[in-house]
């Protein structure tokens, strides 16, 4: 046990010398290999600290979402409606819900208009997001002027700014009461925009979305589960597809490294060759190019690793963000919660250092059995 | 589905294992036809350069079907929240029909793999490659095909995966209740599992400790070790996992995994392959112990893979008994 353990780190402390030796040949490997793992290793934390986010801004929504279906296309729903929802057995509340976009043509940005169910705000005054108010260069006491759908001018004071750190939910919110919102889009006072419903026990959600839809056959119930599920759906096709993108990367990749790993320079073959005749055993040159592939894979993983992570976490993923992210003028500015696991340093693994193993097994094995009499005349 | 990246890389990692093998499995097939130890042809000479290049590509592919094993279980764990119904990765595996059979293919060909290293370490000490056709045989005929079969239901389970996601038309999608295979091993009961995992951990290291003192009991060992390999996978769904999730009703193989249970699972998993593959090991070599090449280095062989099958299996009964010990939760009054 202890001499093969000796034999190994004999062989580990001659690779890392043979790698110091030829430092340029080995570092450009080394560059575009991290290269390749920053750029998926980026990719994956990104797409995994997105949906982490989306999870908690998603918590706190309700269980299900009740709305009306009309040829097809959403409608408003009639806030009777929730009375026949309300009197199913395990629902806890039915609240109608009215909210809405608004395009400023001024400020060229949408803003989303919500009338909060609790507390209420009284007319005439609205509560901003932060990036609303930067947008609209106002404060708290100022006043805001909004266009009605019946183009007549609506005069609403700014009573509060959310702060900066609920960017991610409230950036581009403002928040009016019912009448200002009715007045604002002409809306009917007997409709709402949806129905926000709970329920006492998670496990009958799906029993009580069939109930509504059997009582109401005109509505079209949204579970949350079903929400974060579509969510995880899409960020997950996103990476997928750079992962497919960036596929060809790889290849090229694997195809530099392959080329590396057979263009052995006559000053290696003669190395193997001395080797070999000073009583080196092809499986010791086996285990030779084995600890070099490690120790090449290891630095790259490693150092792909840490600059991905600082490039997500510290500096929100300038290369990735607009293809991942969506866009919006008033796009929220938030950073991402670091959050790595097993799981995606597994992925990572397999889309970087499996194929460049791979790639370097068979010109290890021709290095490896090189004809020591042959390598030293070569 | 096929878009996630985690399914991309097992996807990937699958393509690159069955192609290595069938690489290795080409050359193995030359071998079993030409291999002649008695010429001094090129093709011979080439060919004994060949072996180093498939035992090097065999210990690659054993450690790549390892890790993906565990990034399989962790992909259909991930996944579970795509699917109505499904709670872990057990809800995932039954997706649809592929998911299981994939699972099993993967564990019995890093089973196989392991048992091939074993014949092949054996083998290359040999001066005379005395065990090439039997290895080169397996190789061929066994584990390279299972990859590939392997490769391909896993490629037909991940085809056949769709996310029940809200469609334009409906928003709520109904679970279905459906038979499982982990239903059914959950089914088995916890008090007979108790008793028939114990008497086979017990008839194993009875005849470990029979074949390392006394050289007796050859076969008897791997047979035992093999049933206990079975048992205790058995004995995980049946009570093993009750015991650490301190929950009656909960079977589920792959929660283990998790961070909430201390990660116990690798220990219990890791502990259990080696003991399967060094049992199975030991019988697999039983049948050369004769070989005149072979004669002094089997039966060495042999030794040091029954002590690491028997520490394997005590360490796991071991976390198994810690667990019955000090869990809060009682099965039998």
């Amino acid at each position: 046990m202890i001499i093969s353990l000796n034999r190994h780190r004999n062989i580990i402390d001659f690779a890392l010398s043979s790698l110091m030796r030829r430092k340029m040949k080995n570092f450009s490997l080394l560059a575009v290999y991290t290269l390749i793992v920053f750029v998926i290793a980026s990719l994956l934390f990104f797409v995994h600290a997105l949906k982490r986010e989306a999870a908690l801004v998603l918590a706190d929504s309700p269980d299900m979402v009740v709305q009306r279906l009309m040829a097809g296309r959403q409608d408003l729903i009639p806030a009777a409606y929730a009375e026949k929802i309300r009197s199913i057995p395990g629902v806890s509340t039915v609240t109608p819900r009215l909210w809405g976009y608004y395009y400023d043509p001024i400020f060229g940005a949408n803003y989303t208009l919500m009338v909060p169910a609790k507390p209420t705000i009284e007319p005439g005054s609205i509560l901003v997001g932060a990036e609303v108010s930067r947008n609209q260069r106002v404060g708290v006491g100022d006043m805001v002027a909004f266009r009605t759908s019946a183009h007549t001018p609506l005069l609403l004071t700014v009573k509060g700014i959310y702060p900066a750190a609920s960017n991610l939910v409230a950036a581009d919110l403002i928040i009016m009461s019912a009448a200002d919102f009715q007045a604002m889009f002409n809306f009917p006072e007997t409709l709402a925009t949806d129905l926000a419903v709970t329920v006492a026990n998670p496990r009958e959600q799906a029993t009580i979305a069939a109930k509504v839809v059997e009582a109401l056959p005109d509505a079209r119930p949204i579970l949350k589960s079903e929400i974060l599920r579509t969510y995880d759906s899409i960020f997950d096709w996103r990476g997928g597809m750079m992962v497919v993108i960036l596929s060809a990367a790889v290849l090229s990749f694997v195809i530099f490294a392959w080329d590396k790993a057979t263009g052995l320079s006559a000053e290696e073959r003669r190395e193997i060759g001395i080797l070999k005749s000073i009583g080196w055993e092809t499986a010791d040159v086996l285990f030779l190019k084995f600890w070099e592939g490690i120790a090449i894979s290891l630095s790259a993983f490693l150092l792909g690793g840490i600059l991905a992570y600082g490039h997500v976490f510290f500096f929100s993923a300038t290369l990735f963000e607009h293809a991942l992210k969506g866009w919006a003028v008033l796009y929220p500015r938030f950073r991402l919660v670091p959050a790595v696991d097993g799981f995606h340093l597994t992925v990572l693994f397999f889309l970087t250092v499996l194929p460049y193993t791979a790639a370097t097994i068979v010109p290890a094995w021709l290095a490896a059995t090189t004809d020591p009499d042959a390598a030293m005349r070569s | 589905m096929m878009q996630h990246p985690a399914i991309q890389a097992l996807l990937i990692s699958s393509l690159l294992i069955a192609g290595m093998l069938l690489y290795a499995a080409w050359y193995g097939a030359k071998i079993l036809r030409t291999w002649d130890l008695h010429s001094g042809s090129e093709l011979q000479l080439q060919l004994e350069r060949r072996t180093y290049l498939i035992s090097s590509i065999l210990g690659y592919v054993l450690a790549f079907q390892i890790l993906s094993l565990f990034l399989f279980i962790f992909t259909a764990d991930t996944l579970h929240s795509q699917f109505t119904g499904a709670m872990c990765a057990a809800g995932s595996l039954n997706a649809n029909g592929y998911g299981y059979p994939t699972l099993f293919l993967k564990i019995a060909t890093c089973l196989l793999a392991g048992v091939w290293l074993i014949i092949n370490h054996v083998d290359t000490r040999g001066y005379d490659y005395p065990l090439i056709k039997v290895k080169y045989g397996i190789l061929v005929v066994i584990l390279a095909p299972l990859v590939i079969i392997e490769a391909f239901f896993q490629f037909r389970y991940f085809q056949g995966l769709h996310a029940d996601v809200i469609t334009s038309c409906c928003g709520s999608l109904f679970s279905v209740d459906k038979g499982s295979v982990g239903g059914d091993l959950a089914g088995l009961p916890a008090a007979p599992m108790e008793w028939a995992f114990y008497s086979a951990m017990a008839a194993t290291f009875a005849g470990g400790l029979l074949f390392c003192l006394k050289g007796r009991g050859g076969y008897f060992f791997p047979i035992a070790s093999s049933v206990a390999f079975l048992v205790s996978a058995a004995s995980l769904v049946s009570f093993i996992c009750l015991y650490i999730y301190e929950l009656p009703s909960h079977h589920c193989p792959f929660c283990i995994l998790q961070r909430e249970y201390g990660y116990v699972g690798y220990a219990l998993y890791a502990s259990l392959f080696g003991g399967g593959v060094a049992g199975l090991g030991a019988g697999a070599l039983m049948p050369f112990r004769n070989h005149a090449s072979l004669s002094r280095i089997i039966p060495v062989t042999r030794r040091r893979l029954c002590v690491f099958a028997m520490a394997s299996y005590l360490f796991f009964a071991l976390i198994v008994s810690c667990y019955q010990i000090f869990s809060p939760l009682r099965l039998f009054p």
